[in-house]
């Protein structure tokens, strides 16, 4: 079989093996959310002030919340599978709708933040393995050290103070600016957003690029040892083609792995740095939903951000692919 | 003249290592178009001088301090590091032990001999492809196309090693050096790779220098030999001086432990069978898995239809190459791998269908020697302990127990202190006592040994072989005996099984197959087996 | 135990963390001598600046010392990341045991298990258990140890994996040894060390999660917290920067103590990397 075909079998078999996983995951978090006391009717009428009983029971009626459980979740999971994800009491709109709508901001958080983290990342790694022990690799050991070990809310709250409060670089909070252009691809829009990014995405990624500073050392490192750069130094090569060719790709590998399986952890930080810069996307909405108790919200996220994170790996997985040929389909 | 004069060649070790010197005092010279084979057991610093001529000393601990090394009258100890790259690949290759690690895994065949004719020479990539396509015919590659675009994890062992080999040939470098190249390597494939590096240096004139800790590889493929020992060149001389005369005592002691190829002579034996295997049969499945997701299910017959007859008093050895399921045969009898079928009869009582609870009681009557003295020892438990365990757990009382292991550490020749120490503070041929006296503290019937003097060096290896037979007699045991080395099974057993794909091929009295094999395998096996001029001359 | 001494004593920044970390623990362990008030309560004027009205690292909103309040806190960060650790290590060490050393079923399941717990963010995870347990120090060491053990149960099954076929092993079984003895006597000892490493790690990765369920809100309303001074402070970032940075600062410190004694003793305890020094 050639490398091609082998390759697309084995990212096919990668996708049909994500389906149980999520599948999983809707029940758990529907079993989950239901073992919470209260539900959205409990919720509503505590808002209301003044429900009866009977009109409690009524809602409950309504939203199907007094059959038995099982049932509830066989509907969830047949509505699941037709895109209806049913519909958020809080926001009064289907949860879809609000899903959708705040997917995109989260995605393009996401996106910046895996690309700034796993860049950086691995530039500073190779440059912190190529002078080992210098002052270079010194000053960005240090570096990862430190900002492995920075809570993401305290980062952000100081970016804030610095560079929004003190030096007025970057806005504080938001997407763009409240009366901004109404067209979402006009040149004006896009830098309004970009310039709003700013902050929310260093924040999301210092964390990350300090674990793939430090993997990427430490995966150089090991590389270096292994027997083919001795084969590849009885060639004649220079230093230079044995780092950057042979060591770096070898070295890539754990990177890869590991950015794949960072995403779902990305995700969850970007429930804080949303929540920190105002960012209006789905972590800060499970924040949102979360103490409406909008069940059918919260499960709408959840379900969306696993598929986002099947979604990465996948093509994190294609990647890996392209970089090791040694990935068999069995 | 000679190509590469080595004169007074130190090479020191970090601080604080056994000895200050990894090579003391070394000068070899080497020829054109000469096979130059340095010998040594591990430790002899054979590898080092071979690295220090390539510049390819794990520095800047370990470095040469003094001597020098010419080539053509050049000392390439002094030459600056753009110089030692051009000589390298150009001037010098290498190949190495283990093919597998020593290519890059993902990086194309054809990729990584290009890479040779991209940094010393000037040639269009057409040009470089078909150079590289001759190599690999050369090098009796079948289909040098579908080389080129394989990935190493792609060939087999042997594939491997004559890529590597026509990497190393391909700017036709007056040095080759060959760091134990064949070590790797099942006996068949050993052979083909030493006909083809003589073919390879004959039609290149290349000088070889070969490094090995085997004297039968010496014996068929060296012009001459240098023997080193603890760093120190101790004789040097013709092939046929040093193997067929040695001077020094080291040499000497060195060519006695290898086992000859003649074997033992029959010994007297019960026709009462021990242990009888019957159409024993093991198949591994690995993939399927949960929900059939994890692909396809792919089955290796490691075993099947095997039967063998273990005779009381008797050494029964199995033979094979890797992947032939000599080992698997072995794990199945003493129960480590459940059998999918057949039967294992010890003293009339089948194995193979008892329960674990079952089994317990029984496990006396059959022990187990391992391969790797390194991992065959729990490194945090005391010596004392691992040997006492057994009969512990077989309910003996624990100062009986203690009492035996202190006996069965002067039996095995280990100094009555080991018994409060750990594994790690012994060497590879006293912990390999270790686990014997492990083995014989239940007072087995059948002794099940899987090749365990394969990890050791020659002269241990011989020490370790006298100690098995010494305790085989005093004992009244029976053993299985696996082994890859045909040298090793002549001198030990009584019988041989020969295994192939998983498939016994041929079976009989030692003495028989080695004068006048039956199965074509058999023949192939014996014919492979390097130094058999040397050895029955 | 001396060897071991003498190897984690050779990285300098390793015993530099212990030392912080020292201090930390004492720090905690004394705070009801050196603030014998509730830090809780209103001690004096509010908003105070670092050094004014008797406040050493100044007062929030509501006139509460933040000096005291980082010296309680440290009780509740280290309190929760040592008791979600021991949680978290010694359910996975369990699950991955059993499934490193009998594989089949139990094997798939934990595998798939883990992978489900890859696929969600743990910590929207960890928020959606401690909303729906109601915030406690109970509830918030569960949450952490349910997001917390697949790592360990990975690297234990891994371990358990490897170390089964070793020929040692394989000796036990053939003296007739019990899975139990064999599992707890024989290969837990050889893994004690990847084990050891990684909960100290986790120790700071818990004390981050909990530090980061206190900033939302989400902390044990009854016990101050440094997560919960920094979402205090947060909505006063213009007017009062020291009740929002000293509390960072303070989980800063702690969690890179700790991460540096992990690594000192990753390096002491790893042979490997010993030898590549």
């Amino acid at each position: 079989m050639s490398h091609a075909s082998k390759r697309l079998r084995y990212v096919l078999k990668r996708l049909l093996q994500a389906f149980p996983i999520v599948l999983a995951i809707v029940v758990v978090n529907f079993f989950l959310l239901h073992m919470a006391e209260g539900d959205a009717v409990d919720v509503l009428a505590g808002e209301a002030g003044s429900a009866t009983p009977e009109y409690m029971a009524e809602l409950r009626k309504k939203f199907g919340l007094d059959q038995p459980l099982p049932v509830q979740l066989l509907v969830y999971l047949k509505n699941v599978f037709t895109f209806d994800l049913g519909y958020s009491f809080r926001h009064e709109m289907p949860v879809l709708d609000l899903v959708l709508d705040r997917f995109i901001p989260t995605l393009l958080l996401m996106i910046s933040t895996i690309i700034l983290a796993v860049g950086v990342g691995i530039v500073l790694g190779l440059l912190a393995a190529s002078g080992l022990n210098t002052w270079r690799d010194t000053m960005i050991s240090v570096f990862a050290l430190v900002t492995y070990a920075t809570p993401l809310f305290w980062v952000g709250l100081m970016f804030i103070v610095i560079f929004s409060l003190n030096l007025g670089w970057f806005p504080t909070s938001g997407m763009k600016n409240v009366a901004a252009f109404n067209d979402p691809w006009s040149w004006a829009n896009i830098k309004d957003v970009a310039h709003h990014l700013v902050l929310p995405t260093i924040t999301l990624s210092l964390f990350y690029l300090a674990l793939y500073t430090r993997l990427m050392r430490a995966s150089m490192l090991e590389q270096a040892g292994m027997d083919y750069v001795t084969t590849a130094r009885a060639k004649g090569l220079t230093e230079r083609r044995i780092m950057f060719v042979h060591v770096l790709r070898n070295a890539l590998l754990p990177v890869v792995t590991m950015a794949g399986v960072q995403v779902g952890a990305l995700i969850g930080g970007s429930v804080i740095v949303e929540s920190v810069f105002a960012w209006p996307g789905l972590g800060m909405l499970a924040f949102e939903a979360l103490f409406a108790r909008d069940l059918n919200l919260l499960l709408g996220i959840f379900l969306l951000s696993a598929l986002l994170v099947v979604a990465v790996n996948l093509i994190v997985d294609i990647i890996y692919s392209s970089l090791d040929p040694r990935i068999e389909v069995g | 003249m000679s190509l590469l004069e080595i004169r007074n060649l130190h090479i020191c070790l970090p601080e604080g290592s056994e000895r200050p010197f990894a090579v003391e005092a070394v000068n070899l010279d080497l020829a054109p178009n000469e096979i130059l084979c340095i010998v040594g057991e591990s430790g002899s610093g054979k590898s080092l001088t071979a690295r220090a001529v390539m510049g390819l000393l794990p520095k800047p601990h370990v470095r040469v301090t003094h001597g020098s090394i010419k080539m053509d009258g050049e000392d390439l100890v002094n030459v600056s590091d753009a110089r030692m790259r051009e000589i390298r690949g150009s001037d010098i290759s290498m190949i190495f032990q283990e093919p597998m690690t020593a290519l890059n895994p993902v990086m194309t065949i054809g990729d990584q001999i290009d890479e040779v004719f991209r940094f010393h020479v000037s040639m269009k990539k057409k040009e470089r492809r078909q150079k590289a396509l001759a190599l690999l015919s050369d090098v009796h590659l079948p289909d040098p196309l579908q080389i080129m675009l394989a990935y190493p994890h792609e060939l087999s062992g042997g594939q491997r090693q004559r890529a590597m080999i026509a990497m190393a040939l391909a700017l036709d470098p007056k040095i080759l050096i060959a760091d134990e190249p064949t070590t790797a390597l099942d006996v068949t494939t050993q052979a083909q790779i030493l006909k083809l590096i003589k073919e390879m240096q004959a039609s290149h004139n290349t000088g070889v220098l070969f490094i090995t800790h085997d004297f039968g590889v010496v014996a068929d493929i060296a012009d001459r030999v240098a023997v080193m020992q603890q760093g120190k060149l101790v004789e040097s001389g013709t092939t046929d001086e040093v193997l067929n005369n040695p001077q020094h005592p080291y040499t000497q002691a060195l060519i006695a432990a290898v086992p000859s190829l003649s074997p033992r002579q029959p010994r007297d034996q019960s026709a009462e069978p021990v242990l009888q295997v019957e159409a024993l049969t093991k198949v591994f499945r690995s993939g399927g898995g949960f929900f059939g997701f994890g692909g396809e299910e792919r089955m290796v017959k490691a075993a099947s239809d095997v039967t063998l007859e273990l005779r009381k008093g008797e050494t029964l050895g199995i033979v094979g190459e890797s992947g032939s399921g000599k080992s698997t045969v072995a794990r199945c009898i003493v129960r480590l791998v459940d059998a999918d079928d057949g039967k294992i009869l010890l003293n009339g009582t089948d194995l193979r269908p008892l329960s674990r609870a079952e089994m317990r009681p029984l496990r006396a009557n059959i022990q187990m020697v391992f391969q790797d003295p390194f991992a065959s020892l729990n490194p945090r438990t005391r010596v004392g302990k691992i040997i006492s365990q057994g009969p512990l757990i077989q309910g003996v009382p624990i100062k009986e127990a203690q009492a035996k292991a202190r006996e069965l550490l002067s039996i095995v020749g280990l100094d009555k202190r080991a018994y409060d120490r750990y594994p790690h503070e012994f060497s590879g041929g006293q912990r390999q006592r270790i686990g014997i006296a492990r083995a014989l503290a239940l007072n087995p019937d059948v002794l099940v040994a899987d090749e365990p003097v394969s990890a050791l060096d020659v002269s241990i290896q011989a020490q370790i072989l006298k100690l098995l037979d010494k305790i085989r007699e005093r004992m009244t045991l029976s053993m299985i005996f696996i082994t890859h080395d045909l040298r090793v099974a002549a001198q030990v057993c009584d019988r041989l099984a020969v295994m192939r794909y998983g498939e016994v091929v041929e079976t009989g009295p030692t003495a028989e197959i080695f004068a006048n094999p039956q199965a074509a395998y058999t023949k192939e096996l014996l014919a492979a087996v390097p130094g058999q001029s040397w050895s029955t001359a | 135990m001396r060897n071991f001494w003498k190897l984690f004593k050779r990285n300098r920044s390793a015993v530099a963390g212990l030392v912080i970390l020292l201090f930390i623990i004492v720090m905690a362990a004394t705070a009801h001598l050196f603030f014998p008030e509730d830090p809780f309560r209103l001690v004096g004027r509010s908003m105070s600046a670092p050094g004014t009205n008797g406040f050493l690292l100044g007062s929030d909103s509501l006139g509460r010392d933040v000096a005291s309040g980082i010296a309680h806190g440290a009780k509740t960060s280290l309190l929760i990341g040592l008791l979600a650790t021991i949680v978290a290590v010694g359910f996975g060490t369990i699950m991955g045991g059993l499934a490193g050393y009998y594989g089949g079923i139990i094997d798939d399941l934990l595998m798939r298990i883990t992978e489900m717990f890859q696929t969600i963010p743990s910590f929207v995870f960890a928020i959606l258990l401690v909303a729906i347990m109601k915030p406690s120090i109970e509830s918030i060491v569960i949450a952490i140890a349910v997001v917390s053990w697949p790592a360990v149960a990975r690297l234990v099954r891994g371990e358990f994996l490897s170390l089964k076929n070793r020929e040692f092993v394989q000796a036990c079984h053939t003296l007739g040894m019990s899975d139990i003895r064999i599992m707890l006597g024989e290969i837990l000892p050889n893994c004690l060390s990847p084990i050891i490493v990684i909960g100290s790690l986790m120790v700071a990765t818990a004390i981050l999660i909990e530090s980061g369920l206190a900033f939302l809100g989400l902390g044990d309303p009854n016990i101050m917290s440094w997560g919960f001074q920094v979402g205090a402070g947060r909505t006063l970032l213009r007017s009062a920067w020291w009740i929002v940075t000293f509390p960072g600062l303070a989980i800063l410190i702690t969690v890179l103590a700790i991460n540096l004694v992990g690594e000192g003793l990753n390096d002491a305890l790893n042979p490997r990397l010993r030898e590549r020094q």
